[in-house]
């Protein structure tokens, strides 16, 4: 059996050696999900938004449709994006395959329905708080989504969160997307898969606990954006 | 401030987002090669490859997969050059069109990996089929790809040549993992099972546990792999020029020398046996 | 019923000498009803809101009070009936004339100025002209010492004030408020009488929901009495709380229970 000890040491020892092939791993792994997410919270959060005010034929079946797309295979992603993009299929012509943005591109599509269905639950309960006054000022439906967003921020920062977790934490979407080109688009979690398969596990290990300390620093940046902005704005 | 701050954090994200081209991918020069996780899980590739771009200025950026799929994502123009261990597919591949001409680079042997135990009682032989034969006979657990690779292909005819209906024995002595050369050995050792392996990924490979080589040697086990161009007349965005000088280099003395130079644990892996002949002709 | 009111009853400044200086009013509904899973809960036949002292809507609890508040200010569709504010139908233009207060105020996740400035800004006040207002507003309510405070962490009173503040800072015709110090202590209850004034004597109608018959008795101009969605009775409230015309409001008077 591997010796979970020793792996961490290893972990630690590689995060302090200021190895630059790690670390420009790390960087591409966090710009890479970061990115994801940025744009994924850019189409998800409206949308999530939108559904949660909308009231139109056929919402709830949306609705059902986003919260099981939660669930999207990576590596069903990973394919259908690499069928997009290859050079044999209809986005070919970007020349994205192989590239960062390719991998950007998989991890929006598996990272939005997470982003749009926690938006939408948020957003309709800080609805069924407002709608009456908002409705009072004279704001629309569709025009309160802003001011919705705005106020349930620190809520949706959760929802950016598990988004993030879910990109940064993927395989099966970015391996084929990406190719795990060294140097290129070889990132945290390709590189635990491809250590895994040259059998150095106790590396692979040491991998992945630093992965989980990239997560636990994201999370704890913006826990303490949430608690220091928040602290007595909750009612 | 709550303001700033928020807006603040969401400027940063999109600040990365911006960047997300620039840095790692600085070469505006490269090609793309389709190939196997033989060759780049070993090294070699790692080993030999930064020869070729400080001669050239063209980095080469590598994709590895199981040949199967190499030859799957070529045929879809998405890489420039293939470069693969299955001769017969291969040659399917040019005579389709999908390739131009199909090159021999160099060979490497696969061995029969089992546990030190060795339950089927073949450890040492020399005779690759018998060797098989026997491990069906006694039932003894064997692990294969089963993924359509290179590799899973050349077990393929070896069970052939031993008169050996593995379907017949799937899931029972005979476990398809589906998965790369490494994650199989991973569970073929997880399991006592025998696995054949191609020899640069099990001199490299980390996690050998009690295992040890168990047949060796057999020229039905020599393992030929090859360079194709990927057609441009099929895939116009194929980089046909920078492509050609990378097969060139290869399979001329410079890339030969550097293939026979790769060693692990003092040990050549790779055999370089281009023909000098063929590339005139292609030239 | 008389539904004209004399000028010297009111305990607040009246404008009723400048009658035409509200032009929303006066309020016509006409066969108003409202209904919820089958029930009717709102049913008015006729009711006349004219331009004066506050208008106090009283009745037991399930009277229908709150729906009728609602109906008026547009924030729920009535089943069917008119509701016209000075020969115009009601709408969002209607809307945007008028501002409600709940019980329980529903402020903004911001600080208390982005409140006030919000209301402003979805009225379609200029950027520029806003913060003037925002200050002014602040000190008529008393928070200016709280303006960058998040809103939500106010006492009850802060918040009340705060939500009557924002409602008033866009200078509305009408302003509905739903039992606005039903939880306060005297002190707020003070505070928010105060500024109910104010925006009477400015010259807006108020129209509100109290149970509390001693600010009944302070702020009326006239009191409608409701009863099982209907109206009993709208009487100028001298004549309402002295000789009540039926017998459930003077029941309800008297503290029994109004069956």
């Amino acid at each position: 059996m591997q010796d979970f000890a020793s792996s961490f040491a290893t972990a630690l020892g590689l995060l302090f050696s200021g190895d630059p092939e790690l670390w420009a791993i790390v960087l591409l792994s966090l710009r890479v999900s970061l990115s994801a997410v940025a744009i994924a919270a850019l189409i998800g959060m409206p949308l999530g938004a939108a559904l949660a005010v909308g009231r139109f034929p056929g919402r709830g079946a949306v609705v059902i449709l986003v919260n099981s797309l939660m669930g999207l295979p990576p590596v069903v992603v990973g394919l259908l994006v690499y069928l997009l993009l290859s050079n044999a299929g209809p986005l070919g012509v970007l020349q994205l395959l192989y590239t960062p943005g390719a991998m950007i591109l998989a991890q929006v599509v598996l990272v939005t329905p997470i982003i749009a269905a926690l938006t939408r639950q948020v957003i309709e309960d800080l609805d069924a708080e407002y709608s009456e006054q908002l409705r009072s000022f004279g704001v629309s439906r569709i025009a309160s989504v802003p001011t919705l967003l705005w106020d349930g921020r620190y809520s949706l920062l959760t929802a950016l969160l598990a988004g993030f977790g879910r990109a940064v934490a993927e395989v099966g979407a970015v391996i084929i997307v990406g190719g795990n080109i060294n140097h290129v688009t070889r990132v945290m979690t390709t590189t635990i898969a491809l250590e895994t398969s040259k059998g150095n596990l106790a590396l692979a290990l040491a991998l992945g606990f630093i992965l989980i300390g990239i997560a636990i620093g994201v999370n704890a940046a913006l826990g303490l954006i949430k608690v220091t902005t928040t602290r007595s704005a909750y009612a | 401030m709550l303001r700033r701050t928020f807006l603040g954090l969401t400027l940063a994200i999109a600040g990365l987002a911006g960047l997300h081209t620039g840095g790692a991918e600085a070469a505006d020069r490269f090609i793309v090669v389709q190939s196997t996780t033989s060759t780049a899980n070993s090294g070699l590739l790692d080993a030999i490859l930064p020869e070729f771009t400080a001669k050239t200025g063209i980095e080469v950026r590598v994709v590895a997969v199981g040949t199967g799929q190499a030859i799957k994502n070529a045929t879809n123009g998405d890489g420039d050059v293939l470069l693969v261990h299955a001769k017969p597919a291969e040659e399917k591949f040019v005579a389709e069109g999908w390739g131009v001409q199909r090159f021999d680079v160099m060979y490497n042997d696969f061995v029969v990996v089992g546990p030190a135990g060795d339950p089927a009682g073949v450890a040492g032989s020399n005779d690759v089929v018998a060797s098989m034969k026997t491990i069906a006979e006694k039932g003894a657990p064997f692990a294969s790809r089963g993924d359509d690779s290179g590799t899973h292909k050349a077990e393929l005819r070896l069970w052939k040549a031993a008169g050996v209906d593995v379907k017949a024995a799937s899931g029972n002595w005979y476990r398809e993992t589906g998965s790369g050369m490494g994650a199989t050995l991973n569970a073929g050792v997880g399991m006592g099972a025998y696995v054949l392996t191609d020899r640069a990924t099990w001199i490299s490979f980390g996690n050998k546990g009690d295992y040890k080589v168990a047949v060796e040697g057999d020229p039905k086990l020599f393992n030929q792999y090859g360079v194709i161009l990927v057609n441009p007349e099929k895939h116009p965005n194929v980089k046909a020029a920078d492509g050609q000088a990378f097969i060139d280099w290869l399979i001329g003395a410079e890339g030969q020398n550097a293939i026979r130079g790769f060693m692990i644990d003092g040990q050549q892996l790779f055999f370089p046996n281009a023909n000098p002949g063929e590339m005139k002709k292609a030239s | 019923m008389n539904r004209m009111i004399a000028a010297d009853e009111f305990k607040v400044p009246d404008r009723s000498d400048n009658a035409s200086a509200n032009p929303t009013l006066p309020l016509t509904a006409t066969g108003l009803t409202y209904s919820a899973g089958g029930r009717t809960l709102v049913d008015v036949g006729q009711l006349d809101i004219r331009t004066g002292a506050p208008t106090i809507i009283m009745g037991p609890n399930g009277a229908g009070k709150s729906l009728l508040l609602r109906l008026l200010h547009g924030l729920i569709e009535p089943a069917c009936g008119d509701i016209v504010w000075a020969g115009r139908q009601a709408g969002e233009a209607e809307r945007s004339r008028q501002a409600m207060v709940f019980q329980r105020p529903v402020l903004l996740r911001r600080s208390v100025a982005a409140n006030i400035d919000y209301s402003l800004k979805v009225h379609g006040i200029a950027r520029g002209t806003r913060a003037g207002r925002v200050a002014a507003w602040m000190e008529k309510a008393g928070l200016e010492a709280l303006a960058r405070q998040p809103a939500r962490t106010l006492s009850g009173g802060e918040q009340q004030r705060l939500a009557l503040a924002r409602a008033l800072c866009t200078e509305p015709d009408v302003l509905f408020l739903d039992e606005p110090t039903a939880s306060l202590d005297p002190v707020s209850t003070h505070a928010i009488e105060t500024l109910i004034r104010d925006a009477c004597a400015r010259g807006a109608k108020i129209i509100m929901v109290t149970h509390d018959l001693g600010q009944a008795k302070r702020l009326a101009g006239e009191i409608i009495f409701m009863h099982r969605g209907g109206i009993v009775e709208q009487s100028p409230a001298k004549k309402f709380f002295s000789s009540p015309a039926s017998g459930q409001a003077s029941a309800f008077l008297a503290g029994g229970l109004v069956l």
